[in-house]
């Protein structure tokens, strides 16, 4: 989880070494013609320092050549068609638009009434699953760790992570068997005295559907980090906690809590920053049209106009803005988590 | 230590103890439930009966699955995509984050590529771009290979990974490049054998993906026999519950029993049940790798 603070995003979109920042370094006592001189110097030497290497460590760079074709492939050259929201594009043609439109198929999304009851769904489906989904495994990893019983402890771990490697397909059709009109739940509903309730047909229903199954399925693995954060923390700090007089709840306010705050932090950043990837799979697997007023999100939207209609470069418009506002969520949390506590991902 | 356990914190251990007994029935209790429907008979599933234990135990409905032409060459394009796609993934994710791990001294540029590979963990093309892409320029739609490479290379894996190799022990390399071995050798006879661990976890984590993937399956494929048994098992449960889907249509029936249903779920999570408490212990190791440099 730790994405190697020295060397990794931080530099996202920093090209290399740049040999200007041997500006920052000249002294001011030189001269401009010595200064430029200088600096020509840094270039050529850079230059040759790279060849060099090149030459003497080629082999370590041919390492570099499937993986980086792969990702200009499959990941670089999609975000590059994403110039089909400005350009018109037309089936059988480029992959990047025929002629330049603007930002008319913006201006479409933004005039959609359907775009923005989907957008205001992912943002509260997004929000639920963000207040439950994140200190759910913070508590559940607390509560572990209170248990004693070491055997016992293994196994209800063991147990709650096996959601987590279940195929989605599989978990929407647990949920519908257990949901069905004569489902385990409804058979509840019923000894009960109840009428049953066909809940994946009730829009009112759906929201509540999606966050608790995401718990189930999520909350034993996203315990695995605070766990290992858990471990971590020095046993002596909880024998001077308990000289000090503090019980088990002041231990934990005190010790356990600040022990694991990192890891808090950095989970944090990671949920907001996904905060708008609202699970297509689970959505679209889970819903249909009686539902669709509260459960379509703004990525089951534009597949349906994507593939479903055949709106390309609208339903790519919608793609990229909603890429774009991810992408400035998780820098914006980033950032605002450096500021703030002096902790961040890069 | 126990002298803190208070009167209150003992009411709160049982408490805690009757919590996690608790979680633990929630989370096995739709497992047994699929499980109980498989072995049941249709009569007592529609009236509302199975709960937890097959009532109207028989085995006709698997015999009936395992029978079945098309489950059987579905299951076998999951076993293609899962072999294929995990050698795929483990040559490409291993490649990257071995160089990703050397420093800037030996790799020029390493923040570059560092932020070139990282940069799409949080940017991604979209669907419909990577859809035309598939489509029109790279012409794999309705072939395995648009289900097996847009997984091949997960840079949160190749993080973990790259982790591990940084941990490695400098000096052995030093140390057979001194005695004149490439860089060729080092990685397949030096890091490599050391790296077993890492490699079975990385292993797992792909095969499990792959098994369980059926997204790219549904965008990109239109010929049946090139299904994996989870995009089969998609068209049968929301032949059961769409209204007025397409998928309905797809699945080539609307009524298809619960026990069906049940048992192709059970047959589909059951080479993962089977597996999984075995190696749960190395996804957890994979993952505490990734976090231990703090």
């Amino acid at each position: 989880m730790d994405f190697d603070s020295q060397a990794s995003g931080g530099e996202i979109g920093r090209i290399g070494n740049n040999p200007e920042t041997a500006i920052a370094s000249a002294p001011s006592t030189m001269s401009m013609d010595e200064y430029k001189e200088k600096l020509r110097n840094t270039r050529v030497s850079k230059f040759e320092s790279v060849t060099k290497s090149l030459k003497k460590d080629w082999q370590l760079y041919t390492f570099l050549i499937l993986p980086v074709i792969y990702l200009f492939v499959f990941q670089y050259l999609p975000m590059a068609g994403n110039a089909i929201a400005f350009r018109r594009f037309i089936p059988g043609g480029s992959m990047f638009g025929e002629e330049f439109v603007g930002l008319r198929y913006f201006e479409m999304f933004w005039n959609d009434r359907t775009f923005w009851r989907v957008f205001r769904n992912t943002i509260i489906i997004g929000g639920y699953t963000l207040l439950f989904n994140f200190p759910i495994p913070i508590i559940f990893a607390l509560l572990l760790n209170e248990l004693k019983n070491l055997k016992f402890k293994r196994f209800v771990q063991t147990a709650s992570y096996l959601p987590h490697f279940i195929s989605m397909v599989i978990i929407a059709g647990m949920i519908m068997e257990m949901l069905s009109a004569n489902g385990i739940v409804n058979q509840l509903i019923m000894r009960a005295g109840g009428d049953p309730i066909i809940f994946l047909q009730r829009a009112e229903w759906f929201r509540f559907i999606y966050v608790a199954s995401e718990v189930w399925q999520r909350t034993g693995w996203g315990a695995i980090l605070y766990l290992a954060a858990l471990t971590n923390i020095d046993p002596n700090l909880y024998e001077a906690a308990a000289i000090d007089g503090a019980g088990r709840l002041k231990q934990t306010w005190h010790v356990t809590l600040p022990g694991i705050l990192p890891t808090i932090i950095t989970l944090l950043i990671l949920n907001i920053g996904s905060f708008m990837n609202v699970g297509f799979e689970k959505v679209f697997l889970l819903y249909n049209p009686l539902t669709y007023e509260t459960a379509d999100v703004i990525s089951t939207y534009l597949y349906r106009i994507g593939l479903g209609s055949a709106n390309f470069s609208y339903a790519t418009a919608i793609g990229l803005a909603q890429a774009v506002i991810g992408f400035i969520l998780v820098m914006g949390a980033n950032l605002l988590s450096r500021r703030l506590t002096n902790r961040s991902l890069w | 230590m126990n002298l803190s356990d208070t009167k209150g914190y003992k009411v709160f251990r049982y408490f805690n103890i009757v919590v996690m007994i608790l979680i633990v029935a929630i989370t096995f209790i739709p497992f047994l439930n699929i499980i109980a429907q498989s072995f049941s008979s249709e009569r007592f599933i529609t009236a509302g009966e199975v709960f937890l234990l097959p009532k109207g135990f028989n085995v006709e409905t698997y015999v009936a699955v395992l029978r079945n032409q098309r489950f059987w060459i579905h299951y076998r394009n999951t076993i293609l995509y899962t072999v294929v796609g995990t050698a795929i993934a483990m040559v490409l994710t291993t490649l990257l984050a071995y160089v990703l791990a050397k420093p800037k001294t030996r790799l020029k540029g390493k923040s570059f590529w560092v932020g070139f590979a990282v940069f799409t963990m949080f940017f991604a093309g979209g669907i419909i771009p990577t859809y035309i892409l598939y489509n029109n320029t790279l012409n794999i739609t309705n072939t395995m290979w648009a289900v097996v490479l847009p997984m091949a290379l997960s840079i949160y894996n190749m993080l973990i990974m790259k982790s591990f190799f940084e941990n490695l022990p400098e000096a052995l390399e030093e140390a057979a490049s001194i005695d004149g071995m490439s860089t060729y050798g080092i990685f397949l006879k030096i890091i490599l054998p050391l790296s077993k661990p890492i490699l079975a976890t990385m292993i797992l984590f792909y095969a499990v993906a792959y098994w369980n993937s059926w997204w790219q399956a549904f965008m990109f494929l239109n010929d049946w026999t090139l299904f994996p048994v989870t995009l089969f098992l998609r068209n049968l449960i929301s032949g059961a519950t769409a209204t007025g889907e397409a998928a309905a249509a797809e699945a080539g029936s609307t009524q298809i029993a619960s026990n069906v249903r049940s048992v192709s779920m059970f047959l589909t999570v059951l080479p993962i049940i089977l597996v999984y408490p075995f190696v749960q212990k190395y996804f957890v190791s994979g993952i505490m790798l990734g976090s231990v440099k703090e």
